[in-house]
């Protein structure tokens, strides 16, 4: 950011399509690793696409957390939501084209984000985590309680996703899940890009900085954040719907406080206030959490752990944060 | 009338073992405003250690519970000193990710050394079986906690309204800036207060072992209940704490024994509705 400031107007005004230079970059880079994933492993691609999915998820907490500042601990409550609208309208009514169970996931997400956004907008710190605790309990609860119409405990089978477009068939090895998981990533990325670049999403910076100040200036604080968790929780649901589609299955565990918890924790280990460190702590944890676990999963909880103190003590900005730091030193430098 | 009296009582027991572990929490977070998620981690060393002494080195119940104590903040000095001490006064979220790693290291440190399975701490013959009430008859152990839990409260009260070390505990929860400016050594205060709060976590841990199973997801599965006492209840306030945990103890209780159905669905529904209407806690002041 400071770097930006000293530029002179012309450097300014030249720098306008390096945003977007930037952003091809990130996109190439997204595919780039995708292929690499469908390349080295071709037999585990239920995995890379569990973490597509995930990175969603990861994603729009990063909204909510890295750009307003607001500390959740329940955010699997709108990835839950998607997964379960998007379960429920396959398997209770019959909707089984791919795209159109996407869309009802993303509605669905962004339902819950409204709902719990409104409930954890009237409390402040720790309030506002406790609330954040206790609506994923809640909706926990509640999907465990109607079992006749989400299996309860079983997890919500009968999900049989049509082909997308009527042609590509979701196949055993998972080729198709993936491919429409790195599309629905990559389109969900570049609207994101957009939204955070965007007037609304230097509001939601200001609001992290100074919600005082915003207000002062004549910008609704909980309306923005509001709305920010409307679109987080559509992003979210997005991903908990791939979930669905791809493994044709929900559990309770997508609305778990754990899956919330993990998810904050790949949020931080990446980097918080820019999607690409959400997007490669999820990548470095799921693949290292599939790793070690295999080993002993009392383990990798030590190693979680051991993580976790080690990036809030040496790296607070997370893996992508420091990197990029490091990498403007060096340009400073120059 | 059978069932009023054993829900009761249970809610009563409940109640009173939430109190002993999470006043500690509640009185250092007022003090310090630090989100704190390993409380209920040293409740669980507590427990191992209890279980442990009485098992492996056949002390008594008493024995093992001084040991415990004493074990646990012993512990808990070294990672307050190099951990804790570096997140007074970050932003929330740094505190949160802090406490949760140390979590996990314990969780994952009590699997490996301990086990996964539950650990029992037998208890002594004369808390073991019921006690005649005259007309009812209720779990000796049961009984036991809710009377440490009231004796806990009792002498909390009297040391910190009736000393001059209380005096100095509450200007630092007020202001503690302006309390240092005029003579109290915060330090000390927080290093007492702490220790009795980590103590105080372990005495809890291994009463209400009975309620509470000592095992390791112990400090997972009740961090979150841990935390939700203080924010109910207000962070610092030992009245508004007290009242917590009977509210949430009885909720969960009676939930539990009428519609077990639900699992915890009125508990924290109980939770929103009171942290919406009172988001300081029910006796916490304003900030």
């Amino acid at each position: 950011m400071a770097a930006e400031q000293t530029l002179s107007p012309a450097a300014k005004a030249a720098s306008a399509p390096r945003w977007l230079w930037r952003d091809l970059a990130g996109l190439a880079v997204i595919l780039a690793a995708a292929i690499v994933g469908y390349l080295l492993f071709p037999n585990n691609l239920a995995l890379l696409t569990r973490i597509t999915a995930i990175a969603l998820l990861v994603l729009s907490l990063d909204l909510v957390t890295g750009y307003c500042g607001i500390a959740t601990l329940g955010h699997a409550a709108l990835f839950g939501a998607g997964a379960y609208a998007a379960g429920i309208a396959a398997a209770h009514f019959g909707i089984t084209d791919p795209i159109l169970m996407v869309v009802i996931g993303a509605i669905g997400g962004a339902v819950a984000g409204l709902v719990s956004g409104a409930i954890m907008l009237r409390g402040h710190g720790l309030a506002q985590l406790v609330l954040s605790i206790a609506i994923v309990y809640l909706f926990h609860e509640t999907a465990n309680k109607a079992s006749a119409w989400t299996g309860g405990s079983d997890g919500l089978a009968g999900i049989s996703p049509d082909p997308v477009f009527g042609v590509f068939g979701f196949d055993l090895w998972g080729r198709t899940a993936y491919v429409f998981g790195i599309v629905l990533l990559v389109l969900v990325f570049l609207a994101l890009r957009v939204l955070v670049r965007s007037p609304f999403g230097m509001l939601c910076r200001g609001i992290k900085e100074d919600p005082v100040r915003v207000s002062a200036m004549g910008a609704s604080v909980s309306f923005t954040l509001l709305r920010i968790y409307v679109v987080s929780g559509a992003v979210a649901g997005i991903g908990g719907a791939l979930n669905a589609i791809s493994t044709q299955v929900v559990g309770l565990d997508s609305l778990s406080f754990t899956t919330s918890a993990e998810a904050l924790v790949m949020l931080v280990q990446g980097g918080t206030g820019s999607l690409y460190g959400g997007l490669i702590g999820t990548i470095v944890f799921m693949w290292f959490e599939d790793f070690v676990s295999s080993i002993n999963p009392f383990h990798w909880l030590t190693i979680v752990g051991a993580l976790l103190i080690a990036v809030v003590l040496f790296a607070p900005n997370g893996l992508y944060g420091t990197a990029a730091r490091l990498v403007e030193r060096r340009r400073d430098e120059r | 009338m059978q069932t009023v009296f054993s829900v009761g009582t249970d809610a009563l027991a409940y109640g009173m073992v939430l109190f002993v572990i999470s006043i500690g929490l509640s009185v250092t977070m007022g003090l310090m405003r630090v989100v704190n998620l390993a409380h209920g981690a040293f409740a669980m060393i507590g427990g191992y250690i209890a279980s442990y002494a009485a098992h492996m080195l056949g002390l008594g119940y008493a024995v093992a519970i001084l040991l415990a104590v004493a074990g646990t903040i012993l512990i808990s000095i070294p990672v307050e000193r190099f951990l804790f001490r570096r997140i007074y006064g970050a932003p929330e979220l740094t505190q949160v990710l802090m406490t949760i790693g140390i979590t996990f290291c314990v969780i994952g440190i009590a699997n490996y050394v301990f086990g996964p399975t539950l650990k029992t701490i037998p208890l002594p013959e004369l808390l073991r079986g019921p006690v005649d009430l005259g007309y009812r008859s209720i779990a000796a152990h049961k009984l036991f906690a809710i009377a440490c839990g009231a004796l806990v409260a009792l002498s909390l009260w009297v040391l910190i309204d009736k000393t001059s070390f209380g005096v100095r505990l509450r200007a630092s929860v007020d202001n503690a800036a302006m309390a240092a400016s005029l003579g109290v050594r915060t330090r000390i205060v927080y290093a007492v207060s702490s220790a009795v709060a980590v103590g105080l976590a372990a005495f809890g841990g291994i009463v209400g072992a009975e309620l509470l199973p000592i095992e390791p997801y112990y400090a997972l599965r009740y961090m979150v209940t841990f935390l939700v006492v203080v924010s109910v209840g207000g962070a610092g306030s030992i009245p508004g704490a007290l009242l917590a945990c009977l509210v949430l103890g009885a909720i969960d209780t009676t939930g539990r024994y009428l519609v077990p159905e639900y699992g915890e669905f009125f508990f924290y529904l109980a939770v929103i509705a009171i942290v919406c209407l009172f988001p300081n806690g029910l006796l916490g002041r304003k900030k």
